[in-house]
């Protein structure tokens, strides 16, 4: 059984000696506004100036945070270990590429009015659900509510026939599987396994302008500190403990009169519409969505992240996602072909000697240091 | 097959009620006519092994009724009936005169008044002793609700008391789970009372509790019984006899007798079937 985690990541920070919240709030506040600023303030080669490759790095990884987050509050907190959240990640991303699709406007190869890859296609107009995604509002419709559409009708129905453990990661595993098959074909209108690119702008700016990145950074910023209350938020609340009572005696909650459908299904849509967010946020910074988001391994990299941080806890999750994709980054310039194995065998650790994951560890060993 | 035996003092009402059953009504319970609980001729079968064979039993308003019988009896399945986990095969199962158990799901049977605690003792591990009973109170259950739920003044009064009333005030802090498995009884039997309901069904309530445990639990059930109806799965015959003014005695799925604890355990059928053949 679980030790008591929702408050663990509180309990953690109470513990911490003064200094050190200073020292780490004073971190968090370089991350999220010092590092923009830099990128957009100072030109290159001046001391104080942060590469696009940084700024990029560190908003990509701030983006798999919010996923992280998402996935840990159906898995950690609810019990269902999702292997297809990529599938909502990607939905918000090409929701955002869909947009970024028509700001090229004219601009692209083949000087259309449609996105080069439909002239390609000999298209003669936009399929049907292109229609209105030149509108920046509309898309973000699309991003919130195509993912918590898809959640929705998938929740309703595995939850209302009560699946659940292996049965339900394999179910999600396949969700994300055949979407991905389904978007690498052409006629999906979705640019077929190349899926979408060359954007120019994002609301009529440049989008590769240092003050664009540095905006798009500041939202990514927002949207995990947002996400962030906004789990702590219900996981402290009344719902928050009664998902975890569905987690751990499903029946007893039954009995006491709740019905773990609702709940299931609520914190099942709300994290597809955070992964969607986050999707949208990280197309723009990183330049291309295609079916790749979408397939079964990065899903599976997503449960890493949140296994490696800490299940169950608010903070775990965002620190596994940044350890593990920021081992990745240098891994995979250092000695690319290993950094599956060194996955594997991170994910083989942490299930064996760290089932709290890393957060847990930290937990254990302020605990010791302080009974000793 | 044991056929069900009528008793000299099964109430005689239960056959003259029957047409009553057939008019549905949900909501509110009736219990104008005596009874709280109501099965008929229920039938429970798995892979072709009948754990219940047309069990007739009911429960009269504010009684405590002790119900024991050997392994295998289909003590633990009629329970799963009533609570809406196990779907019978045949038969009927009225909560009063009007609510049919048998179309409602867990969740709705619990807020219809039926609680029901596990042989296992099933507490939430993972949060605090006041956590179980407050996530266990009568309210609102759906998700809007415990979205925005706040504990009212009153409502930490009724925890507060429950604590007491199971003593378990001085660990109300502490996981569940760290508990002795004689305290998660007592817990079990406080979320219970949380729910606030007229019938209470007790699968082994007092298994792995010590001996003034055990005392101080019979004394809890027989306080209980004076405003709920109590129905408790036992095998403890001294637990038993402290508490039971009436005993049913179930055998492969049916009754086999019912009536005092003294005239069941002078019954002979009663004594083979627990001393063996």
């Amino acid at each position: 059984m679980d030790s008591m985690n929702t408050p663990l990541t509180l309990q953690l920070w109470q513990r911490f000696p003064k200094p050190l919240k200073i020292l780490l709030i004073a971190a968090l506040a370089f991350v999220l506004i010092g590092l923009p600023l830099g990128h957009a303030l100072f030109p290159e080669g001046h001391a104080l100036y942060v590469s696009a490759f940084v700024l990029t790095l560190c908003g990509k990884i701030m983006c798999y945070m919010v996923v992280a987050l998402a996935l840990d509050l159906v898995w950690g907190f609810g019990g269902m270990l999702s292997l297809g959240h990529g599938l909502f990640f990607a939905l918000g991303g090409y929701g955002m590429g869909m947009y970024l699709m028509r700001q090229i406007g004219r601009d692209g190869n083949y000087q259309s009015d449609l996105p080069d890859f439909m002239v390609f296609l000999d298209w003669k107009s936009l399929p049907w659900f292109w229609q209105g995604s030149d509108h920046f509002l509309w898309a973000l419709c699309l991003i919130v509510g195509v993912p918590a559409l898809v959640a929705f009708v998938f929740g309703f129905f595995a939850f209302r026939s009560r699946i659940k453990g292996v049965y339900f990661s394999i179910i999600t595993q396949a969700l994300t599987f055949a979407a991905m098959l389904l978007f690498f074909r052409n006629e999906t209108g979705f640019g077929g396994n190349n899926g979408f690119t060359d954007f120019k702008r994002i609301l009529g700016f440049p989008i590769a302008a240092p003050s664009t990145r540095a905006v798009l950074f500041l939202l990514t910023g927002a949207l995990l500190l947002g996400s962030l209350w906004l789990a702590a938020k219900l996981m402290s609340s009344k719902y928050g403990r009664i998902l975890t009572a569905i987690r751990d005696a499903e029946s007893r909650t039954m009995f006491c009169g709740y019905n773990p459908f609702g709940f299931k299904l609520f914190i099942w849509v709300v994290s597809a519409m955070l992964c969607g967010l986050a999707g949208a946020l990280y197309v723009p910074q990183v330049g291309i969505i295609n079916p790749g988001e979408m397939s079964p391994s990065n899903s599976i990299e997503m449960a890493i992240w949140v296994a490696v941080g800490g299940r169950g806890t608010l903070l775990g999750p965002l620190l596994g996602a940044a350890l593990v994709n920021g081992a990745k980054s240098w891994f995979t310039v250092a000695f690319a072909e290993y950094w599956l194995f060194f996955l594997g065998a991170i994910f083989i650790a942490v299930t064996l000697f760290l089932p709290n994951g890393v957060l847990g560890l930290l937990a254990k060993f302020m605990a010791k240091k302080e009974s000793a | 097959m044991t056929t069900p035996s009528t008793l000299p003092d099964a109430n005689s009402q239960t056959s003259g009620n029957a047409a009553n059953y057939g008019h549905v009504v949900s909501g509110e319970l009736d219990v104008s006519h005596g009874q709280i609980l109501y099965l008929e001729d229920i039938t429970v079968s798995f892979d072709g092994f009948r754990s219940l064979n047309k069990l007739q039993l009911s429960i009269t308003d504010g009684e405590l009724r002790c119900i024991i019988g050997p392994n295998g009896a289909g003590k633990t399945t009629m329970m799963d009936v009533i609570t809406g986990k196990t779907r019978p095969d045949s038969g009927t199962v009225f909560f009063g005169q009007t609510i049919d158990l048998s179309r409602m799901t867990e969740p709705e049977i619990a807020a219809a008044g039926i609680g029901r605690k596990f042989q296992k003792p099933t507490v939430f591990e993972a949060m605090s002793v006041y956590d179980n009973l407050e996530l266990a109170m009568k309210a609102d259950k759906t998700v809007w609700a415990s979205l925005i739920a706040r504990l009212s003044g009153e409502q930490r009064d009724r925890i507060a008391a429950t604590l007491a009333r199971i003593r378990l005030t001085s660990e109300a802090h502490r996981p569940a789970g760290l508990l002795s498995h004689g305290q998660k009884q007592w817990l079990e039997i406080g979320m219970l009372l949380m729910q606030e309901p007229r019938l209470l069904l007790l699968d082994e309530p007092v298994a792995g509790m010590t001996d003034s445990e055990t005392e101080a639990t019979a004394e809890l059930f027989l306080e209980l019984a004076r405003n709920h109806t109590l129905v408790v799965v036992e095998h403890d015959m001294g637990f038993v006899e402290s508490i039971a003014d009436k005993v049913t005695v179930l055998h492969e799925g049916s009754v086999l007798a019912e009536g005092s604890l003294a005239s069941v355990q002078a019954n002979e059928r009663v004594i083979e079937v627990y001393l063996g053949r």
